[in-house]
């Protein structure tokens, strides 16, 4: 074994054990905000995974992406709806801890099993094009990967359009083509809250 | 031991797959919608890394792979931006971000 391999034994056993107690802390901890911090690690960890598979483009747009965009904005969520509640018991949440629980081990130890006794024929990284990589993505978005990456573009537009749609808070009281008053029932109102206590 | 000369793809899986797995018991049991949404982020970048590790091991000449990720980041992006709106306008209606809460569409 060179020195080299070992470096990245070492560097892919940290981040692993990072990504995974890192998910397990998002998932498990009492406090959101908590979460929300460890998720940013988990997102940077991953990051150096796509380092150590030589491609530093996509570690790049995973940090600047996930934990410049995403992570800021699920902060910035929990900033506006953090309040601390009472949160009613459950009567069965011990059954459903323990069915889901077991859901989730099956299907890992299924993935784990696959995993371990497929034969993979596979070419070894070694003779990867590293560097080139970015160019190899650029002339691929620009050829074969034209229409999604427009389309791409288009869905950006329109997540953008609706969550502004979705989120904003003013009403009109007069339809503005009919000139009726808007059903309020459909639309939130500005003061009192529509659907609480109904339960 | 005996030696390597990479890393085997087989430990790539692994975490991948443990990571989807941590995602869907945080999907199934969180209280909380921002978790919920959290979770859903960690199953997309399991998925991710699975794609990354079969293009740097299969397909290391076109990588056609990252190109899948940077898409599936993209959507990622848009999902998470729409997903937090959809909470923000619920956390209005309900004023609570408790899944239990949400069943109008329950019979």
């Amino acid at each position: 074994m060179s020195i080299a391999i070992t470096t990245q034994i070492i560097c892919f056993t940290i981040l692993s054990l990072v990504i995974l107690i890192g998910a397990l802390g998002v998932v498990l901890l009492e406090s959101i905000v908590y979460s929300a911090f460890l998720l940013g690690g988990v997102f940077m960890s991953v990051a150096g995974l796509y380092l150590l598979l030589n491609a530093s483009f996509v570690a790049a747009a995973q940090v600047l992406v996930y934990v410049g965009a995403v992570n800021v904005l699920i902060i910035f969520a929990i900033m506006l709806v953090n309040k601390k509640e009472d949160l009613k018991p459950i009567n069965d949440i011990k059954s459903r801890r323990i069915i889901s629980t077991s859901i989730c081990l099956t299907l890992l130890s299924l993935l784990i099993r696959v995993d371990l006794t497929n034969v993979w024929s596979l070419s070894s990284p070694q003779n990867s094009i590293g560097e080139e990589s970015t160019i190899r993505i650029g002339e691929h978005l620009f050829s074969d990967y034209l229409l999604p990456f427009e389309v791409a573009s288009v869905l950006l537009l329109m997540a953008m359009i609706g969550a502004i749609v979705l989120a904003r808070r003013d009403v009109m009281s007069k339809d503005i083509s009919t000139g009726l008053p808007v059903d309020q029932e459909l639309i939130e109102k500005s003061s009192e809250p529509l659907l609480t206590n109904k339960n | 031991m005996m030696s390597l000369e990479s890393i085997p793809i087989q430990a790539f899986l692994i975490v991948s797959s443990a990571l989807f797995c941590i995602g869907i018991w945080g999907l199934l049991n969180s209280r909380n919608a921002v978790r919920v949404l959290m979770s859903i982020e960690l199953m997309l970048n399991a998925v991710n890394i699975n794609l990354m590790a079969f293009s740097s091991y299969v397909d290391n000449n076109l990588i056609q792979g990252q190109v899948f990720t940077i898409f599936v980041i993209t959507v990622a992006a848009a999902e998470a931006a729409v997903g937090l709106a959809i909470l923000l306008s619920l956390y209005r209606n309900r004023v609570t971000v408790d899944m239990e809460s949400f069943n109008l569409l329950k019979w």
